[in-house]
C-alpha cells in the first residue's frame, strides 16, 4: 500500500502546524518547582497533560532553546510555566513565547502565589480550564507529508543493525518519497563513514555541514578517548566503533541528506535530515554527548518530530514527553519477552527472504495508526519521560536555503 | 515462508559483497545455512561461534578489511579461514585503538586500572 494512501485527522494549530496529539504541557523552570509541576500533572488526571522542566538554576541557553522548541511543538495547545521565582529562567517568558504562537498559556511563581498547595490548587484550575479549550481545537486532515518523524537507536544488539534500524531505514525512504521529513540523529556513531554519508549529501551546503559535524564528533571522541560503544556491544558481537556505526546509519535510509539541524531546529523543508547532538567545543569542554536514550528522544522531538521511533535489540520500555515513541527491535526473543513494551517486531527480516518491504510497509501502517491516536504501548503505560540537561551548543545558524526557526510565528 | 527446524544453524548476510555474517543462534562446528544477501547456501563453521557473532564467509588475509554492510568495519590482524569466528582476536577497528584492549570474552577492557 503506498503512502500516500494514508490519512488521519490532527490536531490544527494557529501557528499553521499539524499536531497528532494535544496536550498541555507543565513546565517547571527549576528543579525546586518541580514538585508542585509534577502534582499538577498528577491530580489533572489526563493522558493528554505532560510534564517537562529543566533543573537547573543558572540558566543555559541549549536547555532554553530546547524548552522553546517543546513549547512551540505541534502536539502542545496550551502550556503552563511554573517557577520558584528566584531562578534564572524565567516562566513568563516561556509563557508569552507560547501565547506568539496562539497556544493557551499562563504562568505562576510558587513564591507569588503563596507556596506548595495554594500553587497547585491555582495550577490545577488553570490547566482543567486548557483542557476544556482544547477540547475545541479544529481538526485538519494529516498524511505523511505533514508529518516530521525522528529515529535512535538504545540498547543496540547485532538485530539492530541488521533488522530493526534496516526496517526503519526503508520505511524513511518511503516517508521521503511520500513529501515527508525523517531525522536520524548519533553522529558519534558514524565512525568511518564520512565518505558515504558526504556522498549522500544533497547540495555543497549539506556536504559541508555534514563534513563539520563528522569532525567535531571525531574530535569528540578522540579527545576524550572513548567511541560511543560498550563492553555489553562486543560480547553482543559488535567487533569495532565502524561496525556498530554501520548498524546505526542504515537507519537513515538511502535518500539525499539535505543538511545538519542542531538541537530545537525544525527542517526547513521536507526530506532526510542529519541530527546533530553532540555539545559543541566550549570553555566548559565538549561535555556529555547524549547521557542517555530520552535525551536523544528529546533532541529529535524538539525538532519537531510528531512522532519518533526507538530502534532496540535488547529492550528498552521508555516513551517521551510530547510526542509518541514507537519501539522497534528486531530480536525476536525481546520482542516476545517484553511484548507490553514493544510496538513492532522487525525480526522476520532475519528468519525469513525478501521481508523488508512488507515489515517497512507495516511499519508505516504502525505510524499512521499512532498518528491517528492509536495508544503507543509507552503512552498506554504511561511513559512520558524527559530529559534536558546543562549543554553548550551553537546557535543554529541560518541556512542559505532558508530560514532555521520558525520567523513568521515569532513576536 | 515455512518455520526453519531448531537444529538447523543459520547466519544473516547483510550486503552481497560482505566477507562475514552474523550468527542467529550460538554457531557449533558443522554446516551453516547462509540467509540474506548470499551469494553461496552455506558454509561450515569450524569452532563455536557466539550468538550474534561473526563468521568468515570467506578466506580473508591479514591486513584486508573485513566488509559488513558493503562497507569496512575493520581490518584483519590475522589470516582468517572460511567459517572461522570473526572477532577482537583477529581483527581491529581503524578507528578505535581501545577495542585491540578488551577481553575477547567479555568485552571488559584490559587497560584500565582499578586503584
Amino acid at each position: 500500500m503506498d503512502l500516500k494512501t494514508y490519512t488521519w485527522q490532527g490536531y490544527a494549530r494557529k501557528n499553521g502546524k499539524k499536531g497528532i496529539r494535544n496536550k498541555v504541557l507543565v513546565v517547571y523552570t527549576v528543579e525546586c518547582a518541580s514538585f508542585v509541576a509534577k502534582e499538577i500533572a498528577r491530580l489533572a488526571d489526563s493522558k493528554d497533560v505532560d510534564v517537562i522542566g529543566f533543573s537547573g538554576c543558572t540558566d543555559n541557553d541549549y536547555a532554553i532553546r530546547l524548552l522553546i522548541s517543546l513549547i512551540r511543538h505541534p502536539n502542545v495547545g496550551a502550556v503552563l510555566a511554573v517557577g520558584l521565582g528566584c531562578e534564572y529562567v524565567q516562566p513568563e517568558k516561556l509563557s508569552d513565547i507560547a501565547a506568539a504562537e496562539g497556544k493557551h498559556s499562563s504562568w505562576m511563581f510558587i513564591q507569588n502565589e503563596g507556596g506548595t498547595r495554594k500553587t497547585i490548587e491555582k495550577g490545577l484550575g488553570l490547566v482543567k480550564d486548557m483542557l476544556e479549550k482544547l477540547k475545541e481545537t479544529p481538526r485538519v486532515e494529516m498524511d505523511f507529508s505533514d508529518l516530521i518523524v525522528g529515529a535512535e537507536c538504545g540498547g543496540s544488539d547485532y538485530t539492530s543493525g541488521l533488522a530493526g534500524n534496516t526496517v526503519v531505514g526503508a520505511f524513511y525512504d518511503k516517508l521521503v518519497e511520500a513529501g515527508g521529513t525523517a531525522v536520524f540523529e548519533e553522529i558519534v556513531e558514524a565512525v568511518g563513514l564520512i565518505d558515504l554519508l558526504r556522498s549522500r549529501a544533497a547540495d555543497e551546503q549539506a556536504a559541508r555541514e555534514i563534513t563539520a559535524v563528522y569532525d567535531k564528533a571525531m574530535d569528540y571522541c578522540r579527545s576524550v578517548h572513548q567511541y560511543s560503544i560498550s563492553p555489553g556491544n562486543f560480547v553482543g558481537g559488535l567487533s569495532t566503533i565502524e561496525e556498530k556505526s554501520m548498524g546505526a546509519v542504515v537507519k537513515s535510509g538511502s535518500k539525499p541528506v539535505q543538511g545538519v539541524l542542531k538541537v530545537g531546529q525544525t527542517p526547513e523543508k521536507a526530506g532526510l535530515w542529519l541530527l546533530d547532538s553532540t555539545p559543541d567545543p566550549h570553555w566548559m569542554q565538549f561535555g556529555i554527548t547524549n547521557p542517555n536514550d530520552n535525551e536523544g528522544l528529546m533532541d529529535l522531538i524538539s525538532c519537531g518530530a510528531q512522532v519518533a521511533f526507538l530502534v532496540t535489540g535488547r529492550g528498552n520500555v521508555v516513551g517521551s514527553a510530547v510526542a509518541p515513541v514507537i519501539k522497534i527491535t528486531g530480536n525476536h526473543h525481546t520482542y516476545q519477552k517484553m511484548e507490553e513494551d514493544m510496538d513492532f517486531d522487525a525480526s522476520e527480516m532475519l528468519r525469513t527472504a525478501n521481508r523488508l518491504e512488507p515489515l517497512a510497509l507495516a511499519l508505516a501502517k504502525l505510524t499512521a495508526d499512532v498518528c491517528g491516536g492509536q495508544e503507543s504501548k509507552a503512552e498506554k503505560l504511561g511513559h512520558k519521560e524527559y530529559f534536558i540537561p546543562y549543554k553548550y551548543q551553537d546557535k543554529p545558524a541560518k541556512r542559505c536555503g532558508g530560514q532555521t526557526e520558525d520567523a513568521g510565528a515569532r513576536q | 515462508m515455512t518455520e526453519k527446524k531448531q537444529t538447523e544453524q543459520t547466519a544473516f548476510q547483510i550486503h552481497r559483497q560482505d566477507n562475514v555474517a552474523t550468527a542467529l543462534a550460538p554457531l557449533s562446528p558443522g554446516p551453516v545455512r547462509l540467509t540474506g544477501e548470499a551469494d553461496q547456501p552455506g558454509l561450515t563453521a569450524l569452532e563455536e561461534i557466539p550468538d550474534g557473532h561473526k563468521i568468515a564467509v570467506t578466506d580473508i588475509r591479514a591486513e584486508t578489511p573485513i566488509i559488513k554492510y558493503g562497507i569496512p568495519i575493520g581490518t584483519a590482524t590475522a589470516d582468517i579461514s572460511r567459517g572461522a569466528w570473526v572477532h577482537l582476536h583477529c581483527m581491529r577497528s581503524n578507528y578505535d585503538e581501545r577495542s585491540s584492549h578488551l577481553d575477547l570474552r567479555t568485552g571488559v577492557p584490559t587497560d584500565s586500572e582499578y586503584l
